[in-house]
């Protein structure tokens, strides 16, 4: 039985130091990034043919307004909220700024018109969830479904021809990948110092681990709320007009299932879906291993319907994990 | 019938019996270990030793569902129907066996609540949705559930404290009936009157130890609250300041409808520490909520430094110098996903962190004072607030205000489930703070804590303060006041 012992001791002394306690503290992000890492490590034996410089940036490219969508949806659960109507948003934010840019609307006033759309409705969100005090999955089940089907009703499906000069910001192509690239990993960092550093990314971490404790430290829960719904409404704005730089038409379906791929990458990436608890670097990381496991796929010349199978084991792992260690933790 | 119990923590050896056919009234301050005796006898709780038998049989392992099965039936303070449903579909929830698939007979079934409520002489319309009913009809209700359960035993908890005077005769009259007709009835209740109507033994109860089960002809008022308070102040409490300051808080008829707190006259000092003591639902802790803004008052007047405030969030509160810390510390006074340094400097953005950007050294090396200065057992700051102990949580959530620099601190309970050690050490770090200039309301449901501690009680009951009593009064003097039974207003 002395191992028994010896694990018991090595327990209580991982417990005081302050080095295992970071490892301990960030393992799930941790090991997303370590899956990543090895998923990354066998295809650069398995298929190099993954690291052809051109399909990559355009895997990026496509990934890079989820990822910023995901930094508010980040936010938001953080917070102990959710928001499953930032698909519908993004459609409208889409279809609103092409629409702007169609009128000749240069695209340095239809950013900002876009960033406004998406926080209004938002605001929208935010006022039903934190002023009537609904559940925001029922809320934004409700907006989710009011915006899509109001769009559909107002533009019939049509596209929207977006004039030259829209596309790839009116740089090449090569170039205008790598400034969306580049423009999505600058929000990433703003918005992981900003939780880190600013006064409002405690409040988020306080009000989603206990709305109640919070408001008895002098912080108002309800403003949190509202302003975190603002924020990932300005947020889908923002992705929006990233998405509708990258083709010479607006697609009025475009965001469809962008809910579900942004809540899988936060969830995966170790933010609690109880609430207080995550880190941004974390959703990074989590949102590349779901978006690599489709050319993944590809080049190890398996069937494309794996994928969602797979990413569904995925969010589940994650989820299984997440349970396991609130439990060990309560004990 | 016997039932004993060894040794559960928050019950010391209790034994406790009850007959067929008597009323049993269990008393005793404010965790004493009513409730858990309680627990133990629906099923609630396993006991950690000792024995229980129903009707001379040993009972191995009692659970919720086989306390039923033996007749045991509890009525709580708050009845615990469905809302939603109607009443006689409430009753049938508690009588019908749980079966899927089993056809429900619906006449039989309002007949049957009809007869039962009638029994006891209830007029309540079997079909209306309990939410429609009053609390004492819903009271009614759970009797009747437990007549038509056949039940042997049953509890009582408080079953009075939200009656009025009328409804509570219906009360008393509906259980001298279940005495007559052979139940035994197990009654708690802080109204020592009722207790010498309606009871015929009575059992103190005193830190989890029986002191003495009396035939009630036997006991008057007075013996019954000495077997109650009758212990020895075992521990040391850090001596007081006598000379009084000036005047922090000043409340005159402070009232608020919504939270049930009329007419509060009160005066603390700097430097002076105010106990505020009386029992559950006295509304100690809702006078608290009063002043730091959570339910903001609605009448009489509130001075803060000769200043006349109106609070109304728990920002405005801060902003004012009030700090409030709060009950329940593991679910309100501690974040306990955060660092124990993001705990303590929650209150204080806005004045450690102009600009809202968080100086993170500032905050570290803020945390580590307090670490310091207040004891605190930890690794460190960066140690989460749900890795220690009760104790030091305390202590972080005292940190937190204190930070806020405060000119009245708020205590809700400061030593709830905390190990003896830190209890004194809290004790020392309280009077501290009164005698650096600090007014302090303390509620505290500890009795020999309230006396220790406190330069001045005033005893709260039914919502407003009955008693002003000076520090160092007898714990007799100051559970009369709680209980109702002391001339108003003592001038301290």
């Amino acid at each position: 039985m002395s191992w028994l012992r010896r694990s018991a001791r090595l327990k209580k002394e991982w417990r005081h130091d302050p080095e295992a306690l970071m490892l301990k503290r960030h393992f799930r992000e941790l090991s997303v990034a370590a899956a990543l890492g090895i998923l990354l490590l066998f295809l650069a034996v398995a298929a190099p043919a993954f690291y052809q410089a051109q399909p990559l940036l355009s895997l990026l490219t496509r990934e890079a307004p989820t990822l910023v969508v995901a930094c508010g949806m980040a936010l938001v659960i953080i917070s102990r909220q959710i928001d499953i109507s930032v698909g519908s948003q993004f459609a409208v934010c889409s279809v609103c700024a092409g629409l702007l840019a169609a009128l000749k609307w240069p695209p340095f006033l239809v950013l900002p018109a876009s960033i406004a759309i998406g926080a209004l409705m938002g605001a929208i969100n935010g006022t039903l969830v934190a002023g009537l005090r609904l559940p925001s999955i029922v809320v934004t089940l409700a907006t989710m479904v009011t915006w899509r089907e109001g769009l559909r009703w107002l533009r019939q499906g049509e596209f929207v021809n977006l004039p030259d000069g829209v596309q790839w910001l009116g740089l090449s192509q090569a170039n205008g990948q790598r400034a969306l690239i580049i423009t999505a990993l600058v929000v990433l960092v703003l918005m992981a110092l900003a939780m880190k550093h600013l006064s409002a990314g405690r409040f988020v971490h306080a009000v989603g681990s206990d709305a109640e404790a919070a408001r008895l430290a002098g912080i108002r829960p309800q403003l949190v709320t509202f302003s975190t719904f603002v924020l990932i409404g300005a947020f889908t704005g923002f992705a929006a007009m990233m998405n509708i730089a990258q083709s010479p038409q607006v697609d009025p379906k475009s965001g469809t299932g962008l809910e579900l791929k942004t809540i899988a990458a936060v969830v995966v990436g170790g933010v609690a879906i109880s609430g207080g608890r995550g880190t941004l670097w974390g959703v990074f990381a989590g949102l590349l291993l779901l978006a690599c496991i489709s050319p993944a796929l590809t080049h190890l010349h398996i069937e494309a319907y794996w994928e969602k199978a797979i990413q569904g084991a995925i969010i589940l792992l994650a989820v299984v994990a997440d349970g396991l260690r609130t439990r060990s933790e309560k004990r | 019938m016997t039932k004993s119990f060894g040794a559960v923590r928050a019950l010391k050896g209790v034994s406790f019996d009850l007959r067929p056919g008597e009323v049993h009234a269990l008393l005793g301050e404010n965790g004493a270990g009513k409730s858990t005796l309680i627990k133990v006898v629906t099923g609630a709780h396993q006991p950690d030793g000792g024995t229980i038998e129903i009707g001379g049989c040993q009972v191995a392992h009692l659970t919720p569902a086989s306390a039923h099965e033996l007749g045991i039936s509890c009525i709580y303070q708050q009845p615990a129907l469905f809302p939603a449903l109607t009443v006689a579909e409430n009753i049938a929830l508690r009588l019908e066996p749980a079966t899927v698939g089993r056809r429900v007979n619906w006449p039989e079934r309002r007949a049957r609540a009809q007869k039962l409520l009638l029994r006891i002489g209830a007029a309540i319309d079997a079909d209306t949705e309990v939410r429609r009913l009053s609390m004492p009809e819903q009271q009614l209700v759970e009797i009747a559930c437990a007549l038509g359960a056949g039940a042997r035993i049953v509890i009582m908890d408080e079953p009075t404290a939200s009656l009025t005077q009328k409804e509570q005769h219906l009360l008393f009259s509906v259980v001298r009936d279940l005495r007559a007709s052979g139940v035994g009835v197990i009654y708690i209740s802080h109204r020592l009157e009722e207790i010498f109507a309606l009871a015929d033994r009575v059992t103190v109860l005193r830190d989890g130890e029986s002191v003495g089960t009396n035939k009630v002809d036997d006991m008057n008022e007075a013996s019954l609250i000495k077997l109650m308070v009758g212990r020895e102040v075992s521990q040391l409490y850090p001596p007081g300041d006598a000379a009084p300051r000036e005047v922090v808080l000043s409340l005159k008829n402070l009232g608020c409808a919504a939270s049930g707190v009329r007419n509060v006259t009160l005066n603390v000092r700097a430097g002076e520490i105010v106990g505020l003591a009386g029992l559950v639902g006295a509304g100690r802790t809702e006078l608290a909520r009063i002043l730091f803004g959570l339910t903001p008052a609605d009448e009489g007047e509130l001075l803060l430094n000769g200043q006349r405030l109106t609070i109304n969030s728990p920002p405005e509160a801060v902003a004012h110098g009030i700090a409030y810390v709060p009950e329940d510390r593991r679910r309100h006074g501690v974040i306990l996903e955060m660092p124990i340094a993001a705990n303590i400097t929650l209150a204080i953005h806005q004045r450690l962190f102009p600009g809202a950007w968080l100086r993170l050294g500032a905050e570290r090396q803020l945390a580590l004072d307090y670490i310091r200065d207040l004891d605190i057992k930890a690794y460190g700051p960066e140690a989460p607030g749900g890795a220690l102990s009760g104790g030091n949580q305390q202590k972080i959530a005292l940190a937190r205000w204190l930070a806020t620099k405060p000119k009245l601190l708020i205590l809700d309970e400061p030593t709830q489930g905390v190990d003896v050690g830190a209890k004194s050490e809290i004790h020392k770090i309280i009077r501290h703070l009164a005698k650096e200039g600090l007014a302090v309301l303390m509620i505290s449901s500890d009795l020999p804590e309230v006396l220790g501690m406190s330069d001045r009680i005033a005893v709260m009951r039914g919502g407003t303060i009955t008693a002003l009593l000076p520090g160092g009064s007898l714990a007799h003097d100051v559970m009369a006041a709680a209980l109702g039974q002391a001339e108003k207003g003592v001038a301290a």
